[in-house]
């Protein structure tokens, strides 16, 4: 793969990553600390023909990027963990409508109001299940600067393979550290767009809906002859209301499926000297920047730890968490919560003895934090 | 030759699931003629609608169609518009869709005048969830959530259209259908953004209980409540609180179209022309 070096911010990488990845829209509302994704890519659109609007609140901004993403273009917003409050409705209606947009959601210290200008990793859980009814979200987790940019990209191509939104989780630490990051170049990521899938066959015979029932919907750009109908109300094959019993239970077992069946294409882990340690961490995001210099320093010491760490948290890694859970007595989980993604891992382990330093107070972890508890526990 | 509806029409989605005397459908056909009228391919329109009545608005005509979460039609129209400035965006709401809970997108849709066409439904009460007090129910009406008399002060839309900087706003009466396909005309042919309020019936579930339980009586009230633009400037200052004036209110070609104004900033971070500065423009800030 060609690289090259940026020195940048993890909220301008998104924005970059976007634009770079075919984004031609941008719907968003300023909220710290996510706003500089929104400055940098109103400067970057409008250079390659696209529009960025700052919409009047946060709903408007999500509103506007999915009508952009149904007319057929690659759509983004951005926002922190009160705004994914406000868009959730919405959110919801791109999962039933199965419209592909990518949401950035640079956290911060919440609830409500919480901590605005502090990192935190409390909307893990939210972005599992955003908004009411069933559906099955994606969310990726950026844990590096360069990932920032990658995962963007990621999430684009995984919008448009399964048709649906797709969260890019950053945090306060991450969206505003400023430092050197490798990246693949524009040209290869432009050559590893994969575009939406298209029906090209005659308009009376496009149902919209009609895939099998672990495929996403195929939805073709606006204004090209194929009309359709988009709603958030239970839709047939042609997408038009429906009550009937059968299409309503096969249409949610659908969006189900079309992720579950495909777990392969989204998950992607990092493991961090694992093959040889005594004791696991599990971390994510920029927690797991502390966690590989604790590891570092912990084996200087002749403790040796290693590290899991899900890039995709939803779905998360099922299998392997099972493996990992058979293979290591000693599992240390580290997140900036109160242990929202602990729950998770216990479920996959299918096991309750597993630890957990979990910090809520809008601070980052030092390594010296996860070394004092390693100690402690083990 | 009469008229053909059904090329414009999903005739497939037919009956309508209104109620039998229901304004909705005369709109319907009413917005058909329009789009004749102007010949507005339907493969270059996307019609986008909210929640109630009118969001099934959408469901039923021949073009790309969108019906959306309650309240935020303009906010999707507006993605769907800068996307694609060439083509014909026209957003269908009701009163509460539109004054109620999608409020802010109204206003912020007027201001930023962008050039979409939103057609407001308003048949004074929330009917497809029963009869709860909207934002211009009358004051002493009966609903289902004040039964003992609405007090909530009845809003205009057209005057808060008006206010937000829409360039053009009209009000029609459901009875007037040519006055009003002649209204959707010159709203869709105007570039900016156009409010149109359509006075509609609701005598299910405004009716009923308000005395006026046909659609007849309801179309009379309607009736008894609007005046021309022409008579009700000609009212004394006193008596206009009783009327709502019918035609086009307001038309302002000059105004800024918010596209059209994106067109300039594309060319600014192209480097084809100097930033934007308040000289750009002729009103005032």
């Amino acid at each position: 793969m060609s690289t090259r070096e940026v020195i940048s911010s993890g909220n301008d990488l998104a924005a970059m990553a976007a634009v770079d990845a075919g984004c031609m829209f941008f719907g968003g509302y300023p909220i710290t600390p996510s706003s500089e994704v929104m400055h940098t890519i109103s400067d970057l659109l409008p250079k390659v023909g696209g529009a960025a609007v700052q919409m009047e609140d946060e709903i408007g901004g999500i509103c506007a990027a999915i009508g952009a993403g149904m007319s057929g273009v690659r759509t983004l917003t951005a926002t922190s963990g009160p705004g994914i409050s406000l868009k959730a409705e919405n959110l919801g209606l791109a999962q039933m409508a199965e419209v592909p947009i990518v949401v950035i959601n640079v956290m911060r210290g919440g609830p409500s109001t919480g901590l605005p200008t502090r990192v935190s990793q409390g909307d893990v859980a939210q972005a599992k299940n955003p908004s009411h009814g069933d559906y099955k979200s994606i969310t990726l987790c950026a844990g590096t600067l360069a990932e920032c940019y990658t995962e963007t990209v990621r999430a684009f191509n995984l919008a448009d393979r399964f048709m649906q939104p797709v969260i890019v989780l950053l945090d306060e630490t991450l969206g505003h550290m400023h430092a050197k990051a490798i990246l693949p170049t524009q040209e290869e990521v432009k050559k590893n767009i994969v575009p939406r899938k298209t029906f090209d066959g005659a308009p009376e015979d496009y149902k919209p809906y009609g895939v099998a029932q672990d495929e996403p919907a195929v939805l073709n750009p606006m204004f090209k002859g194929y009309r359709y109908h988009y709603t958030g109300l239970h839709h047939d094959a042609d997408g038009f209301p429906t009550e009937e019993i059968e299409t309503c239970r096969k249409l949610i077992d659908r969006l189900f499926r079309k992720v579950d069946a495909h777990r392969d294409e989204i998950e992607l882990n990092e493991e961090y000297m694992l093959d040889d340690a005594d004791i696991l961490l599990v971390g994510y995001g920029s927690a797991s920047l502390a966690i590989k210099e604790a590891i570092n320093v912990l084996r200087d010491n002749g403790i040796k730890a290693g590290m899991f760490r899900p890039i995709t948290l939803w779905p998360s890694p099922e299998e392997r968490l099972e493996e990992l859970g058979k293979k290591f007595d000693k599992v240390l989980v580290v997140e900036l919560n109160q242990g929202q993604y602990y729950e998770e891992i216990q479920r996959c382990m299918g096991r309750k003895d597993i630890e957990k330093l979990t910090k809520t107070n809008g601070r980052p972890f030092s390594p010296a934090d996860i070394i004092e508890k390693v100690k402690e526990v083990f | 030759m009469a008229f053909n509806y059904d090329a414009y029409l999903r005739t497939n989605k037919m009956p309508t699931l209104w109620c039998w005397g229901c304004g909705d459908g005369v709109i319907l056909k009413a917005f058909i003629r329009a789009m004749d009228k102007l010949g507005i391919d339907k493969d270059d329109m996307c019609l986008v609608s909210g929640i109630g009545c009118s969001g099934r608005f959408s469901s039923y005509v021949d073009t790309n169609t969108i019906h959306t979460t309650h309240g935020r039609t303009v906010a999707y129209a507006t993605g769907v518009k800068l996307a694609n400035p060439d083509k014909t965006v026209v957003c269908v709401a009701g009163d509460g869709d539109a004054l109620a809970i999608g409020g802010n997108h109204t206003i912020h849709g007027c201001r930023r005048n962008i050039d979409i066409t939103l057609i407001v439904i308003n048949n004074f009460i929330y009917g497809l969830t029963n009869s709860q007090t909207s934002p211009t129910t009358p004051r002493g009406f009966w609903t289902v959530s004040q039964k003992a008399g609405n007090i909530d002060p009845t809003f205009d839309g057209c005057e808060l259209a008006m206010a937000a900087g829409a360039s053009f706003v009209a009000r029609e009466n459901v009875s007037e259908p040519r006055k009003m396909e002649k209204v959707l005309v010159a709203a869709l042919k105007h570039k900016g953004f156009s409010y149109v309020e359509i006075l509609s019936n609701c005598h299910i579930n405004l009716g009923r209980k308000n005395k006026m339980g046909n659609a007849m009586a309801n179309l009379d009230w309607i009736d008894s409540i609007t005046l021309p633009k022409k008579k009700y400037d000609a009212l004394p200052e006193e008596e206009k609180g009783n009327y709502l004036a019918t035609g086009i209110l307001k038309q302002d070609e000059e105004a800024e179209e918010y596209c059209a104004m994106y067109e300039e900033i594309k060319k600014v971070h192209q480097g084809k022309r100097a930033k934007i500065t308040p000289d750009d423009f002729n009103k005032k800030l």
